[in-house]
């Protein structure tokens, strides 16, 4: 790296990466920066650099490792549960470090920030479209329901509602679920299948699948509060259905947010799934009053990440993908290991630090990471 | 219609489920059924159940009738008497013991002030609700409940008279308070002991205050002076045994100074205090690993030639020695027999034990701490009568832990001292403060128990006044002298060679995991490589099947045992890797070493 650096200051030629220079030149356009100046501010820009890129032979993983765990440990000792804000209740602390190192599909409490376009943002636009987007099942609008055996009907009586939005169920449920005849009388549906030789157990599936019948709103929004942050009128869900909000005209979509990090994934790509993994981790620890250094969580995350999709820290992730043999079997499920690298003719080369400390040769890092070689016969 | 389970077997219905119960109570209470069986009617699911099983949790609790307690003040006068005893309190019906489930169909109450017409039970006293140990703990409502907790393991821990015949006594290991005290601010548990036969601590005079920053994170100053006076010494007595086994073949063991020759024979100087018949003398001073009693014991496994060595280097030595890193006394010596009618010699060996920096000690209120600095007392503040605090506390533990007990103990203790009386406070039933504070300025104290101390240094009084009083302290069996361990070089497990681990055993003190990481970390890969360097061995391995090989040090020749005379390549490897690859080659893998060209 050193080497580079000479060989790219003897060619006059910045050591500072592409994407930074951009950023200067956009810049010194922008504010009518003078080229002397300009220069000035590159070679502090790489003052900085140099002082903030690690040294050859660092073992960076494992400070990183050890610069999240320490105060891991304080928080299972202190973890503060103080309620979410606005009533909705967020996994926070320990609990939700884990659910992030893990990669869970889905968080334990699926939280959406929503954000909207200028001409939607005030009040009454915006709990219009909060009451919109909470799911509605048909269980939810139910009094009562029961099975006629006998007759092989299901007998359904709503609650007291507008009589549009009764209208508007019954249009659901015909849409939905095909094959059955509806009899409306007042409060009183009775929904008859068209096949008469249905099973007692097939009635049973049929009711349950009409309950769960989302008869408005967006699936998978339990629960939705709004709130007024600065000038901004936002609202936050309880579950997460990123696609579809996003789609949604009121919605600002580059400020949405929502903290399932796979469904960022699979909306807006790996990028925006790391950049996310990041401020969720950064989020977690100053919530509880700890700052980590902002590198040790981006190396972290760059690892969970650099295959194109989010690993978990652990045995079927970053752990599981190592080369060796041996490291692989000293952490876990040692003998699934060995005995796989046996049927495989595996090999095992040495270059990782956990298996040279078993066989307790130099590791690979440090003061061990390079050898003296001495050129005989040469001045 | 009720269905009725006696053990949770069905026998029949019942159909005045409530009466049946009813009568069913009387007779019990009148003596006609057992008083451990119990009765409860689950009226959620219409059911009698009658218990007379084991394993159940029950209580006494004092029967009420009309909404009077059946126990009466005559009840209460007879017992003190002596005239009547407890059970006879259970047979006449006057307490009963309720189970779990039982417990469902009473409403007792817990004090007999609020007692009402539904109540069917009274609790005995609130205070019932504490175990034995809790019940140390005097003002334990004044005090948070973890502490109290903390409190009552702590009793447990403490080092006191644990029996008064321990002179006679063969324990393993035991502890003796030198000089113990019964506790000035005592609680009912005490009289109900008699805990004045084997008190658990001191009474010390305590001042709450920060003294030269050695008492800080709960650490106490100790008076050099007092402990000098013998205040928290104890004695920890230790037993060796030696028995004189007797094997097949008509070898036995022998008990007596080993003669020169035997196999692991020790050297003269190694037995020359002990006297002819090789058992040690009382009150002979032994250090380190000393010889206590001599032993010899034959070869347990005669191979075919060992019959023609001679008899000497047929017996080995097999003295019981003293404990690495342990010295003492020897204070009583007992030979008798063992059940088998072997020769059995037990050493009691005591050692002397005064407080040190470090030494764990605590009052009943969760309040441990260790001693951070033992002072002699003239470099002690003082009173204006000259009392000279015996330990300094911080306040600094008392405000995060709400221990206010301890405060009010503090109070009290010194109202006893100045009293010549004791005070029972336990649980619920405390003595008002107001008592205390009355009873201080009588004696011309504050009230608030601060007092005016002078800096010992200086002659000055200090600016604050200082929460004095008297409190009662334990020492815990947590001794540094017990505990303190270290190695530079030592013995090795044989298997993997690698350290022993543990004290007694003269054990390394491991470098772990994250230890090692921490190494990595700073990037000092070498001192790693050093750190574990303890099982390095050198490996002859077969260049060509990549399996260790042999080297024959009489023919010197290394040679593999698969490919026969072959290429031998040295590898530098963990013995414990070595025992890896063993394993592995027990579960039919073959771990193939790949060797470079040098
Ligand atoms: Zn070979």
């Amino acid at each position: 790296m050193l080497k580079e650096f000479q060989k790219k200051s003897l060619e006059n030629e910045s050591i500072l990466p592409s994407i930074i220079l951009e950023e200067v030149e956009k810049i010194s356009k922008l504010k009518n920066i003078r080229e002397k100046k300009k220069s000035e501010l590159i070679e502090t820009l790489e003052g900085i650099y140099l002082e903030n890129s690690f040294e050859p032979g660092e073992a960076i993983g494992i400070i990183a490792a050890q610069s999240l765990s320490e105060p891991a440990t304080q928080m299972t000792m202190r973890t503060y549960h103080f309620a979410g804000s606005a009533g909705l209740q967020v996994t926070l602390g320990l609990p939700r470090l884990i659910e992030i190192f893990d990669s869970r599909k889905e968080p334990a409490t699926p939280i959406m920030t929503v954000y909207f376009k200028k001409e939607f943002n005030n009040e009454k636009d915006v709990e219009n479209f909060a009451k919109k987007i909470k799911e509605k099942k048909l269980r939810n609008l139910l009094d009562s329901v029961s099975l006629d055996l006998t007759n092989k009907k299901i007998q359904i009586k709503l609650k007291k509602i507008k009589e549009s939005e009764k209208n508007e169920t019954i249009e659901k449920i015909k849409e939905k679920i095909k094959k059955i005849n509806i009899k409306v009388r007042e409060d009183n549906i009775s929904i008859e299948p068209e096949n008469h030789e249905l099973s007692i157990r097939d009635l049973q599936r049929l009711k349950k699948k009409i309950l769960d019948l989302t008869v408005s709103g967006v699936n998978k929004i339990i629960n939705v509060v709004v709130i007024k942050e600065g000038n901004d009128w936002i609202v936050k869900t309880f579950g997460s259905n990123l696609s579809h909000i996003l789609k949604m005209d009121e919605v600002d979509y580059s400020k949405s947010y929502t903290n399932n990090l796979h469904e960022i994934q699979e909306v807006l790509g790996i990028e925006a799934a790391r950049e996310a993994l990041i401020k969720e981790i950064r989020e977690t620890m100053s919530q509880q009053g700890l700052n980590v250094d902002e590198r040790h969580i981006m190396l972290i995350a760059d690892i969970m990440v650099f295959t194109g999709e989010i690993r978990a820290v652990g045995r079927y992730g970053v752990a599981g993908m190592k080369s060796s043999v041996l490291t692989k079997a000293g952490f876990e499920e040692t003998t699934k290991h060995l005995v796989r690298a046996s049927v495989r003719n595996e090999e095992d080369n040495f270059k990782g630090i956990f298996e040279n400390v078993m066989i307790n040769q130099q590791v690979p890092v440090g003061t061990g990471m390079f050898d003296l070689v001495a050129k005989i016969g040469e001045d | 219609m009720a269905d009725v389970f006696i053990d949770g077997r069905f026998v029949g219905q019942a159909k005045e489920p409530e009466k049946m119960i009813e009568f069913l109570r009387e007779k019990r209470r009148a003596g006609k059924i057992p008083d451990q069986v119990n009765f409860s009617y689950l009226d959620y699911l219409n059911e009698i159940r009658v218990v007379t099983d084991e394993g159940r949790v029950r209580r006494p609790l004092i029967i009420i009738e009309n909404g009077k307690p059946k126990l009466t003040q005559e009840h209460i006068e007879k017992i003190q008497k002596g005239e009547i005893m407890w059970h006879d309190l259970i047979n006449n019906g006057i307490i009963e013991y309720l189970d779990t489930e039982e417990e469902e169909n009473a409403l007792v109450a817990l004090r007999s002030e609020n007692l009402t017409k539904e109540h069917t039970h009274l609790e005995l006293d609130p205070l019932v609700i504490f175990g034995i140990s809790t019940s140390f703990v005097p003002f334990p409502e004044f005090d948070r409940g973890d502490r109290v907790n903390f409190g009552s393991k702590m009793v447990g821990q403490s080092i006191g008279l644990y029996s008064t015949n321990f002179l006679r006594r063969v324990d393993t290991k035991s502890n003796i308070l030198v000089y113990p005290q019964k506790s000035l601010v005592k609680t009912h548990i005490d009289d109900v002991l008699h805990s004045e036969n084997h008190p658990g601590g001191q009474n010390i005079v305590i001042a709450v205050m920060s003294f030269k920053c050695f008492n800080i994170e709960d650490a106490i100053i100790m008076n050099k002076s007092s402990v000098e006076r013998g205040l928290f010494w104890s004695y920890l007595f230790r037993t060796y045994e030696a028995e004189e086994k007797k094997y097949m073949g008509g070898q036995e063991d022998i008990i007596g100074i080993p003669e020169p020759g035997v196999k692991g024979y020790a050297g003269e100087e190694a037995y020359k205090h002990l006297p002819e018949d090789g058992i040690i003398n009382p009150e002979i001073h032994l250090t380190d690993e000393q010889i206590i009693v001599g032993k010899t014991s034959p070869l347990r496994f005669l191979g075919s030639l060992d019959q023609f060595i001679t008899d000497l280097e047929n017996i080995r030595e097999t003295s019981v020695k003293l404990r690495h890193g342990e010295e003492g006394i020897v204070d009583r010596v007992f030979i008798t027999e063992s059940a088998d009618g072997n020769k059995l010699v037990k050493v009691v060996v005591r050692d002397l034990k005064r407080p040190e920096i470090g030494d764990k000690f605590a009052s009943r209120h969760g309040q441990k701490g260790v001693i951070g600095l033992i002072i002699p007392e003239e470099d002690l503040p003082f009173t204006e009568d000259g009392v000279i605090p015996d330990i300094i506390f911080n306040p600094h533990s008392i405000p995060s832990r709400m221990t206010i007990g301890k405060l009010l103990e503090i109070i009290g203790g010194k109202v006893c001292a100045l009293n010549g009386k004791r005070s029972s406070n336990p649980a619920f039933h405390p003595t008002p403060e107001k008592d205390f504070v009355e009873a201080l300025e009588k004696n011309g104290f504050k009230g608030d128990g601060k007092e005016a101390l002078y800096d010992a240094d200086t002659g000055e009084k200090y600016t604050q006044d200082v929460f004095m009083g008297n409190v009662f302290y334990q020492k815990l069996d947590h001794l540094v002298s017990n505990k303190i361990h270290a190695r530079s070089r030592g013995p090795i497990t044989l298997l993997t060679k690698q350290p022993t681990e543990g004290k007694s055993k003269r054990g390394g003190l491991r470098l772990g995991e994250m230890e090692k990481d921490c190494l990595i970390a700073h990037g000092a890969s070498l001192l790693l490589k050093e750190r574990f360097d303890v099982d390095r061995t050198t490996l002859p391995v077969c260049a060509e099947c990549g399996l260790p090989a042999f080297h024959d040090k009489v023919k010197d020749k290394k040679f593999c045992p698969v490919c026969g005379e072959s290429k031998i390549v040295e590898v530098e490897m963990a013995y414990a890797f070595k025992l890896l690859l063993d394993e592995l080659k027990s579960m039919l893998i073959y771990p193939k070493i790949i060797t470079k060209e040098e």
